[in-house]
């Protein structure tokens, strides 16, 4: 193999796991060190320049973070069930324990010169309120325009209360709307036409993924009365058009939406609440902690029922039937529900709430007027880099662009949104993107001391803790999480692995001594005679299995072998650096930071070639 | 030295061997010696030979006198008994253990002040009385605890780290242990654990005496230009003898060599030590043979390496003096004390 290349951004980026697999590339080891240390402002200010709601996803993100975190792969083996860093939890942390007067302080504040230029949003989700909180500050005028008196989207008015305080939306959509951003409520645009005619320099589409599947199966229209759409219902129940629901209440469907239905439901009055699904219960679409919570409130989650019916009487609903089905896999593993055969099964019921599938709809979007969409699915055709439309001025961003994701997946194209608008409008290519801003430092503060807390925890995973269930079912405004205390949050913070604390090669001065070797608890090092990857990979001092983790790859010593370092489950403890004589192995910090829209994307930047 | 604990957590494809063990729950305290310290490896390579070896731990004991190297069984077999004594008295207490307890696996751990030094007497009682143990000599040529004064193997003409050339003859253990009748007796390098994780497998498995020279850089005080016990000299000077396969019945033989290239020893309880010869010349069945063999190289500068000497048909202390099959530890009052009458038996045969 070739030595590794330590100077492209990458390489070291894809070592902090959490930081790779978040889409907004939040410097996550760095604000869980802060937190650890009682920064909370600091820990928020990092959050929210990369992620833009650190509240709001310190309680709801779908933290793809979480699965890809090192820690989960450390604790294989090794005992208890291996559990990663309760990442988003621990955001949660420095939102609630902030000081408000100073991260005030610490806002950017309105553009004192104006640009000139005028970008409107259509939407106030997390996707277009990211693209004005980007742009505002450089001195463009954004004005957003909001079919809602308030801004939030979704997230206002889809995620439930009991999940997501409304307190914690006010403030951190205020933080943004306060930086000189035009807010138009209650305005839904009916035209792409008339809005292009009003020659903004650039438009952004963030207007999400509004349209919740309906389920046509016999009984639909007449006991319609009792059949909601649950994106829909869900609502009605934030503007609270609707304050109870039946006592029997049947969810169909096994995604998140599913979840805050039956959730909901618990709270509006439904005592016997059941999820329905069609298929397997591990292959719902809720993430696991969602299923959880569900079940936790009593509410069973029944697989392998295919909706047949909807029952009723004299007009009314009575129940549903369904069909048992289970799973069958054809030669090429594609699964196939096949009827078992058994007599269908029915469920009485009051209500049923349908959540299986949300759909974007476009009806305000003229299809002649430049902008072109895909011919299956009716989707707008937007770049997946810049999020640009075949209309070079609009753009697309959040559950608009590509279908229903998440609030972490709006901010992240709200960002590349940004970006273009800020070079197409400056004169630049919008396909060449900016490189982001790193550095690398040594955290060496004495023989065997760093500036970073190395010693490794033992814990397994803290539980956030929860309100008492006969309390929070009562009203569907308290919130069911407590979040974590000072003492869980310092325990949880220090099963972090300080990811982001880089293990740096210097081969010119090392004697071959092994004592990194013999040292490094996961068998991380070995010293070896080179071979192509996937030989190498198998003689190592441990095998490195994991294809998707790097082996870093030393050039040839003196010996004539090469040092490798297999990053897969490495501790980030230090200890090699620590038994190094001769300091071939020191801790390096890496810090990655996007660059955003703003002067520093302007920049062209040519990398020397390695 | 490190402050932290090493983390327990291990590779997750670590595995148990057939003891019930992984690797790691074969090792001791983190060490506290200089980063570097060849002796160091030295412990991760006894960890590596007993892990493989499936030894229990609660059968082992660790011996040693006064020095870094000395300190290091602190480092290796947390869950083994251990033993330091006074400065070179290592030998004379393994020497009394064995006796009491032949059960146990001896491991004696010196360095070459502790054993070349004040401790030769012990040493070459221990050695030429056959006690069934693994004796490792961890051989840097200094005193290293004390901050590097030469030792007794130190080279004569090689440089201190202040720039003084040693202007005493050296003491070469290795010959020293084949003098003495040692019947097992290897010499290898702390650098090259794929050669030494072998040896010591190879020595535990040797009944008798087992004599295993070390060399092991000291990187405070003897790792210079100068020096002939450092990384670099070493590595330009080594002449590995043979190179060993250790292979203890249940391994598979699955390299092939050329006919007359391999020796196969086989040791009194049946393990084969599998040998390929690097110098064409070499037999480690000849006692003579290999101390000449060993005089002539180190005349033309070179370190030898490898499994120098070992007799098939070892002996050790306890055949010489014909005990009793039960341990000392374990005989009861009535084997120890058999009575009046027969004492007054033993009495008139004397009269
Ligand atoms: C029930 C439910 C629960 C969810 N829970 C989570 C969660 O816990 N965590 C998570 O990360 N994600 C969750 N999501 C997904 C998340 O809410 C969305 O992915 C995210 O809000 C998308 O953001 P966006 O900016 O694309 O648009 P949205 O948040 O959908 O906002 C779009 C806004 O545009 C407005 N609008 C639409 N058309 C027009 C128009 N023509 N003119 C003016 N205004 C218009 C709408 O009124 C809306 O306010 C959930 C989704 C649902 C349905
Ligand atoms: C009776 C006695 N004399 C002298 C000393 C001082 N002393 C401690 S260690 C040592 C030499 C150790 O050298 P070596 O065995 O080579 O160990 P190293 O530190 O080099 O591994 C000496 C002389 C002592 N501790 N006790
Ligand atoms: S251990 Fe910490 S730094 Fe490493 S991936 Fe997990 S959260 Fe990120
Ligand atoms: S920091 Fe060094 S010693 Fe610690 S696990 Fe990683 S490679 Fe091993
Ligand atoms: S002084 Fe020398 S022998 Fe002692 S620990 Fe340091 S390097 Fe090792
Ligand atoms: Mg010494």
């Amino acid at each position: 193999m070739k030595p590794t290349d330590i100077r492209v951004p990458d390489y070291f980026h894809k070592v902090v796991d959490c930081q790779w697999a978040c889409p907004a590339h939040t410097p996550v080891p760095e604000y869980i060190r802060l937190i650890a240390a009682g920064r909370h402002d600091d820990a928020y200010m990092i959050n929210w320049k990369s992620n833009v709601f650190p509240g709001i996803l310190g309680r709801t993100c779908d933290r793809p973070c979480e699965p890809a975190c090192r820690r989960g792969r450390v604790e294989e083996n090794n005992g208890a069930k291996p559990e990663p860093v309760a990442i988003c939890r621990l955001k949660r942390v420095c939102a609630d324990n902030k000081d408000a007067e100073a991260i005030r302080a610490r806002m950017p504040k309105p553009a004192v010169k104006k640009n000139g230029r005028r970008i409107a949003c259509v939407g106030a989700g997390p996707a277009s309120l990211t693209v004005a909180r980007d742009l505002a500050p450089l001195g463009y005028h954004v004005t957003v325009f909001e079919a809602d008196a308030k801004g939030g989207g979704f997230m206002r008015t889809q995620v439930p209360r009991f999940r997501l305080p409304e307190a914690v939306i006010d403030e951190e959509v205020g933080y943004i709307l306060d930086l000189g951003v035009e807010f138009r409520g209650g305005t839904r645009i009916a035209s792409m036409r008339a809005l292009l005619a009003q020659k903004f320099d650039a438009v952004f589409v963030g207007s999400g993924a509004p349209r919740g599947r309906d389920l046509e199966i016999p009984g639909r229209r007449e006991a319609a009365a009792n059949i909601h759409i649950g994106l829909d219902w869900l609502a009605s129940v934030y503007f609270e058009h609707v304050k109870k629901i039946g006592r029997r209440v049947i969810v169909l469907g096994g995604g998140n939406t599913a979840m805050d239905c039956c959730r909901s439901s618990r709270r509006l009055g439904g005592e016997d609440v059941k999820v329905i699904v069609r298929s397997g219960f591990e292959e719902m679409k809720a993430s696991p902690w969602e299923k959880e919570d569900a079940m936790h409130e009593g509410i069973p989650i029944l697989n392998y029922l295919v909706p047949k019916a909807f029952v009723h009487e004299h007009g009314k609903l009575t129940g549903m039937t369904f069909e048992k089905v289970h799973a069958e896999h054809d030669a090429k593993g594609r699964r196939r529900l096949v009827p078992t055969g058994e007599p269908d099964q029915f469920f009485e019921c009051d209500d049923v709430l349908i959540a299986i599938g949300q759909e974007n709809a476009f009806p305000w979007i003229e299809r002649d007027i430049g902008i072109e969409f895909d011919a299956e699915w009716d989707m707008p055709v937007v770049d997946k880099m810049t999020m640009q439309s075949s209309n070079p001025k609009v753009f697309f961003g959040g559950d608009a662009a590509f279908g229903p994701k998440n609030i972490i997946w709006a901010v992240a194209h709200g960002h590349d949104a940004a970006v273009s608008i800020d070079k197409l409008l400056n004169g630049g290519d919008i396909r060449e993107r900016p490189e982001p801003g790193v550095s690398l430092i040594s955290q060496k503060m004495g023989i065997h001391e760093w500036s970073y807390d190395n010693d490794i925890s033992n814990d397994a995973r803290y539980a956030v803790p929860w309100r008492d269930k006969a309390q929070t079912l009562k009203s569907i405004k308290t919130e069911v999480e407590l979040g974590f205390d000072a003492k869980s949050a310092l325990a949880e913070a220090e099963r972090c692995l300080n990811c982001d604390v880089q293990t740096v090669f210097t081969k010119d001065v090392c004697i071959e001594c092994d004592a990194c070797v013999d040292i490094c608890p996961m068998d991380c090092i070995s010293f070896t005679s080179n071979g192509e990857e996937a030989d190498l990979r198998t003689h190592l001092s441990a095998p490195a299995l994991n294809l998707t983790q790097a082996l870093y790859v030393s050039d040839t010593l003196k010996t004539g072998r090469v040092m490798v370092k297999d990053e897969d489950v490495c501790l980030h403890c230090g200890l090699c650096a620590e038994r190094c004589p001769t300091g071939a192995w020191d801790m390096r910090k890496f810090f990655l930071e996007m660059t955003h829209a703003g002067p520093g994307c302007h920049k062209q930047v040519k990398r020397e070639a390695a | 030295m490190t402050w932290i604990a090493k983390p327990k957590l291990h590779h997750p494809t670590l595995t148990c061997n057939a003891a019930g063990f992984t690797r790691r729950d074969y090792e001791g305290a983190v060490s506290t010696l200089c980063a570097g310290c060849g002796h160091d490896s030295i412990s991760a390579a006894i960890i590596q030979a007993c892990w493989e070896l499936d030894i229990e731990p609660h059968r082992v004991a660790k011996l040693s006198g006064i020095g870094c190297s000395s300190k290091t069984p602190t480092y290796f077999l947390g869950q083994s008994h251990g033993f330091n004594t006074v400065h070179g008295r290592m030998p004379s207490v393994l020497t009394g253990a064995n006796l009491a307890n032949k059960e146990l696996l001896y491991l004696g751990v010196s360095g070459d002040g502790d054993s070349a030094s004040i401790g030769i007497g012990q040493f070459v009682h221990a050695i030429r009385r056959g006690v069934n143990m693994v004796y490792i000599v961890e051989n840097n040529g200094v005193y290293g605890l004390t901050k590097g004064q030469f030792s007794a193997t130190a080279d004569l003409g090689s440089k201190s780290k202040k720039g003084v050339t040693n202007t005493d003859s050296p003491l070469d253990m290795v010959g020293l242990a084949l003098q003495l009748g040692a019947s097992f007796v290897a010499r290898g390098f702390s650098g090259d654990k794929p050669q030494l994780v072998p040896l010591i497998k190879a020595a535990i498995k040797h009944k008798g005496s087992a004599f295993l020279d070390v060399i092991s850089p000291c990187v405070a005080f003897n790792n210079h230009p100068g020096s002939t016990k450092s990384y670099d000299y070493v590595r330009e000077h080594n002449e590995a003898a043979n190179k060993l396969d250790f292979i203890d019945g249940r391994d598979e033989i699955t390299v092939d060599y050329a006919e007359g290239e391999l020796i196969d020893v086989t040791q009194h309880d049946g393990n084969v030590i599998r040998l390929r010869k690097l110098a064409a010349s070499y037999s480690p069945h000849d006692r003579v043979a290999a101390m000449n063999y060993l005089h002539e190289r180190s005349a033309k500068g070179e370190v030898v390496t490898g499994l120098l000497y070992v007799d098939e048909d070892s002996h050790d202390l306890h055949g010489h003096l014909n005990t009793v099959p039960t341990p000392f530890n374990r005989l009861g009052a009535k084997e120890l004390s058999p009575g009046s009458a027969t004492l007054e038996k033993i009495n008139a045969a004397l009269r």
